[in-house]
């Protein structure tokens, strides 16, 4: 028998099979954020603890009313305050560095006045909302406060390990990205933790007061 | 002057759509790798805040996705405009958060529960009355780990 060549396949209409499997997925997927601020809640205490007496000058109060306006209470005076000076403000708040004898911050850069805060340790956050307030406004009130903390951590870090040419933000990153290896994870995380001892997050949330 | 007449009754080539299923293909494998499948279908509206101090969250078997927000148009005749909270596929009450918690980490292996994320998917008009609801519940339910899923953005000049 003759040789034939096989015959050829209509491939004319892989294209549309192709769009049909297209459309498919562009309506059956979407696009996930996945990011986002990562906070941790305090526990609920079930016994009456006991008041913790803390000196007014280290407490930089933050107060988001029903129409979304910020108020700060700092050192016995409340303003008004913009939202874009918010970063500064806490940044200079918890740079001060007005303590003396053992409450002396040697990594503070700040104006140490001594109405303000002592150190990173004592300097505390504290945030109420009004229940009518915006997510959207406290959002942005946490992100600031935050920004001021990595601003801080991220100066500390690079002074304590210049070598390491990273950021604290970076590194955080680094870490707790999964293709780092174990052995690079073990030497950042000790870093990280010094920093995070030195600069600890003390942001308390009181709970939303009602508005009438 | 024949060597330049127009070629009469010529017809024009075919354009060849050899390569179409290529495009075609390449497309849709940016989208099979770019995408993730839907699991719920959101109930309520979902335009997350900006901010940009954000990580990233990883481990997604790990996060518990609790949305809150108006409801959108199509179910507005019934439940009407005020923030509502949606787990898993329907309208749920701040109480039923409890149970969601505890049926989501019975459903993880043991050693994994404390390692769970609780994402909160909040529209970025919601009042911070139904948000606070939200984080009382998961204290009670010791679920402490939580994630204000935001969009990355500048915060300052996204609000108001």
């Amino acid at each position: 028998m003759a040789k034939r060549s096989a015959p050829e396949v209509n491939a004319g209409s892989m294209a549309d099979i192709a769009f049909l499997l297209l459309i498919f997925f562009l309506v059956t997927t979407t696009i996930e954020t996945d990011s986002g601020l990562n906070r941790k809640l305090p526990p609920l205490e079930e016994n009456e603890q006991q008041d913790v007496i803390i000196k007014e000058k280290n407490i930089f109060q933050l107060t988001v009313n029903k129409n979304n306006d910020l108020f700060l209470k700092t050192g016995g005076e409340e303003k008004l305050i913009e939202l874009k000076d918010l970063r500064v403000a806490a940044v200079n708040f918890l740079d001060n560095g007005g303590g003396t004898g053992k409450d002396a911050c040697k990594n503070c850069q700040g104006k140490r006045n001594p109405k303000s805060s002592d150190n990173f340790d004592k300097a505390i956050i504290s945030l109420q909302n009004d229940r009518l307030a915006k997510y959207d406004m406290y959002i942005s009130v946490q992100n600031e406060i935050l920004a001021a903390y990595n601003q801080l951590r991220d100066r500390e870090f690079k002074k304590a390990y210049p070598g390491l040419d990273m950021s604290f933000v970076e590194a955080d990153k680094r870490y707790s990205d999964p293709r780092t290896s174990a052995s690079e994870k073990d030497q950042l995380k000790e870093k990280l933790e010094n920093i995070k001892v030195m600069i600890p997050q003390k942001f308390s949330e009181a709970e939303p007061k009602k508005s009438n | 002057m024949s060597k330049f007449k127009k070629k009469k009754g010529g017809d024009l080539p075919a354009i060849s759509t050899a390569s179409l299923p290529d495009i075609v293909f390449m497309l849709l494998f940016f989208f099979m790798v770019a995408t993730t499948m839907r699991e719920t279908t959101l109930m309520v509206e979902n335009k997350l805040p900006a901010a940009d101090q954000v990580e990233k969250l990883d481990k997604k078997d790990l996060v518990m996705y609790i949305y809150a927000g108006k409801p959108s148009q199509r179910f507005q005749s019934q439940y009407g405009t005020e923030s509502k909270i949606q787990l898993n596929d329907k309208f749920a009450d701040v109480s039923e958060i409890a149970a969601f918690i505890s049926a989501e980490r019975a459903s993880k292996r043991e050693e994994l529960v404390p390692f769970l994320t609780t994402a909160l998917k909040v529209d970025k008009d919601a009042n911070m009355g139904i948000v606070s609801d939200i984080k009382q519940e998961l204290r009670k339910v010791n679920a402490l780990k939580i994630n204000y899923t935001t969009r990355k953005g500048d915060a300052v000049s996204g609000s108001k």
